[in-house]
């Protein structure tokens, strides 16, 4: 039987918004490290390849991996990215801290290409892609016209309570109020006996586990390559400026948003499956350049 | 160093040690006749290339131990391309240029191989494509030969076994737009499917190349349209994705493919999902003829797994190809290139070999199902 038109779009939104999650995760750590560095790491999308990795090597069983459970995987892929993205900035971003923005947008590109190429080595992962392991059986629930699995569902309820742990922890720690001040006035901040070095990092850490986590679920649908986070990362950066950058429900607004319009196109048109990312990017570009959620002027990256 | 001195002297001494260099690489040992391959050996389609590079060592060594071709040792140079179009191109020169190989074996996808053969075909180097099916590659020019039959006739098997055999009458169609094989097999299902009075119901695409890895969008759509079969023509690494994430969706009809799907990658990557899917095939470790079971034994002893079609047909290329340098007596191109083309009745692994007037082999094809994991025979479909 064929179904009506009404149901196929209730389908493609949820799928959309299951995919958005995603690029949402990934766009916070672009956002959370634009917020206080004004500055772009273009690096994220490559955490996120390393996450998944992680995860990877994780879950597999002994002896090609540690043969853990799938929670116990994304923790463990999370802690390492974290750890990762504090040396990267301790490394590559921190002695340019004082030096012309465009300097540390170019190390970025660096870090990437280098996380790339190391990955591609074969004493490191290989170049060739790795399915991942079939942890969850996987299941399909009829809720009405719509089929969603049990996969979706993990990825959406991850996603989900990562972000809200992120907005506690933003909203009310300690560390998340020396986050706000910094990324408000970073030397003011630090004349109020904040340690911003202490803040960048963490917000490194954040980033970098958010995006780990995403890293692992979408591997969990489909497989581990070393230039899996090329495309992501350039998504989810574009989904960061849709919802306003440096704003962080506006990235998971952004993911969300962006995540859905591919579906749509993908489903009549999957040719323009990845132009529809970037001509967002220009519309919002012209028409509200502070992105759905964002305020306050906008810097020249 | 000033300027007119680096002008008058150094510059001048650099380009002849460079030229020297050059020749030097493309001196040919005199006891040794020089075969290229470029193949993927690693990325996205890895297993392709080396299946092939096995079969083709295999060939080597055994023609090797019957004390070579034109008494002399058969040396086998491979390029890896890394699954990528650019860089078959790269390859194929320097096999060429630098090591100055008599002729050139490879690739198995499409897209590489018509990187490769205006390569060939500019420097009048004999290729012999064991793989590529698109019928583009030996309509290159008149250098170029394959081994295997072409997608013309690919497409007309599944669209008529789909029909035939699964009385399927509604088909969707998603195919990988960044491989001319992919498109070229989809365009020549289509044809067939709607002759015999079938209906396409949903046509849909991805691209391997951008690293798509999500097909849920275009399967929803492709659900909607409830097709009795889907053909997919891509490569095994999608194929095994699509498998999985089609069943997640819930799209529960027999999936369709071509020679793409051949891989031991294929069942590790979709599992369970593509139990029961149809793919068509050169030939089938089923087969029961001694010399088959003989080429499967000598694999097996070899490189400790059973060989895929790709294996087989980079077996019968390196064969086929020194019995046309013992046939010429030569290993002058023009000599290879006109022995290569009277091929006629070559007992190969994969059928008997005739090249025709189009430089393509006219071959029977084998339609498998994945059952329990592994590609079990279900019939054999002349040309």
């Amino acid at each position: 039987m064929q179904d009506g038109a009404l149901s196929v779009f209730l389908q493609q939104l949820v799928n959309g918004l299951a995919w958005g999650s995603i690029y949402s995760l990934i766009a916070l750590g672009y956002t959370m490290v634009y917020g206080i560095l004004r500055f772009i790491n273009f690096a994220h999308g490559d955490i996120y390849m390393i996450g998944a990795y992680a995860g990877y090597f994780a879950v597999t069983p002994r002896p090609g991996g540690l043969g853990l459970g799938l929670f116990w995987g994304v923790l463990l892929a999370m802690a390492a990215c974290a750890l990762l993205g504090v040396i990267i900035e301790r490394a590559a971003y921190r002695p340019l801290r004082n030096a012309p923005r465009l300097t540390v947008l170019i190390t970025a590109i660096g870090v990437s290409l280098l996380l790339e190429n190391v990955a591609q080595h074969p004493s490191v992962f290989g170049p060739n892609p790795r399915p991942f392991p079939d942890v969850i059986a996987m299941r399909t629930l009829h809720l009405g016209p719509v089929a969603v699995s049990n996969l979706q569902l993990l990825i959406v309820g991850a996603s989900l309570a990562l972000m809200v742990v992120l907005q506690l922890i933003v909203n009310y720690t300690r560390i998340g109020r020396a986050m706000r001040a910094v990324s408000y006035d970073r030397e003011t901040a630090a004349l109020m006996g904040v340690n911003t070095d202490t803040v960048i990092s963490a917000t490194f850490a954040f980033g970098s586990a958010l995006a780990a986590a995403a890293g692992v679920l979408v591997a969990l649908v489909s497989q581990v390559e070393p230039l899996m986070g090329i495309m992501p990362g350039i998504k989810a950066f574009v989904a960061a400026v849709l919802g306003g950058i440096g704003n962080v429900p506006g990235a998971m607004v952004g993911g969300l948003v962006l995540g859905v319009s591919e579906y749509m196109v993908a489903w009549h048109w999957p040719d323009f499956r990845d132009a529809i990312a970037f001509a967002l990017l220009i519309l919002i570009l012209l028409v509200r350049p502070t992105g759905i959620l964002g305020t306050g002027a906008v810097e020249k990256v | 160093m000033s300027r007119s001195l680096w002008h008058r002297v150094a510059a001048p001494a650099l380009l002849l040690a460079l030229a020297a260099l050059a020749a030097g690489c493309g001196v040919k040992k005199a006891n040794t006749i020089r075969i290229g391959e470029f193949a993927s050996l690693t990325g996205d389609t890895a297993t392709f290339g080396i299946s092939t590079r096995n079969g083709i060592e295999l060939a080597a060594q055994e023609i090797n131990a019957a004390g070579g071709v034109l008494g002399k040792q058969v040396e086998v140079l491979v390029e890896d391309n890394r699954s990528q179009t650019t860089e078959a191109a790269t390859a194929v020169t320097r096999l060429i240029n630098q090591y100055g190989v008599v002729a050139v074996l490879g690739e198995v996808a499409s897209s590489r191989s018509l990187a490769g053969a205006p390569i060939c075909q500019r420097n009048r180097i004999p290729m012999i494509t064991p793989a590529s099916t698109n019928p583009a590659v030996t309509q290159v020019g008149d250098y170029i030969f394959r081994i295997c039959f072409i997608d013309p006739f690919q497409g007309t098997v599944m669209a008529r076994f789909a029909f035939n055999t699964l009385k399927a009458r509604k088909v969707a169609v998603l195919f990988d737009k960044s491989q001319d094989y992919s498109t070229g097999l989809a365009d020549f299902f289509r044809e067939e499917f709607e002759r015999l009075g079938g209906k396409i119901t949903t046509e849909s695409s991805y691209s391997s190349v951008s690293g798509d890895i999500d097909f849920k969008a275009q399967l929803t759509g492709i659900r909607a349209k409830a097709p009795d079969a889907v053909f997919v023509p891509g490569y095994y690494n999608q194929v095994g994705m699509i498998a999985k994430q089609s069943r997640e969706i819930g799209i529960t009809v027999p999936l369709l493919g071509g020679d793409g799907w051949d891989s031991p990658k294929l069942v590790e990557i979709g599992g369970k999902a593509l139990e029961g899917d149809y793919f068509s095939n050169h030939y089938s470790v089923e087969n029961k003829s001694p010399h088959v079971q003989a080429f499967i034994t000598k694999y097996r002893r070899a490189y400790g797994d059973a060989p895929d079609a790709m294996a087989a047909l980079g077996y019968d290329s390196a064969r086929i190809l020194c019995d046309a340098i013992r046939r010429a007596g030569s290993t002058e191109a023009q000599a290879i290139r006109d022995a290569i083309a009277q091929t006629s009745g070559f007992e190969g692994v994969t059928g008997t070999i005739t090249l025709n007037a189009e430089r393509n082999a006219v071959k029977p094809a084998v339609v498998l199902q994945v059952k329990d994991g592994r590609f079990r025979y279900v019939e054999t479909v002349q040309p």
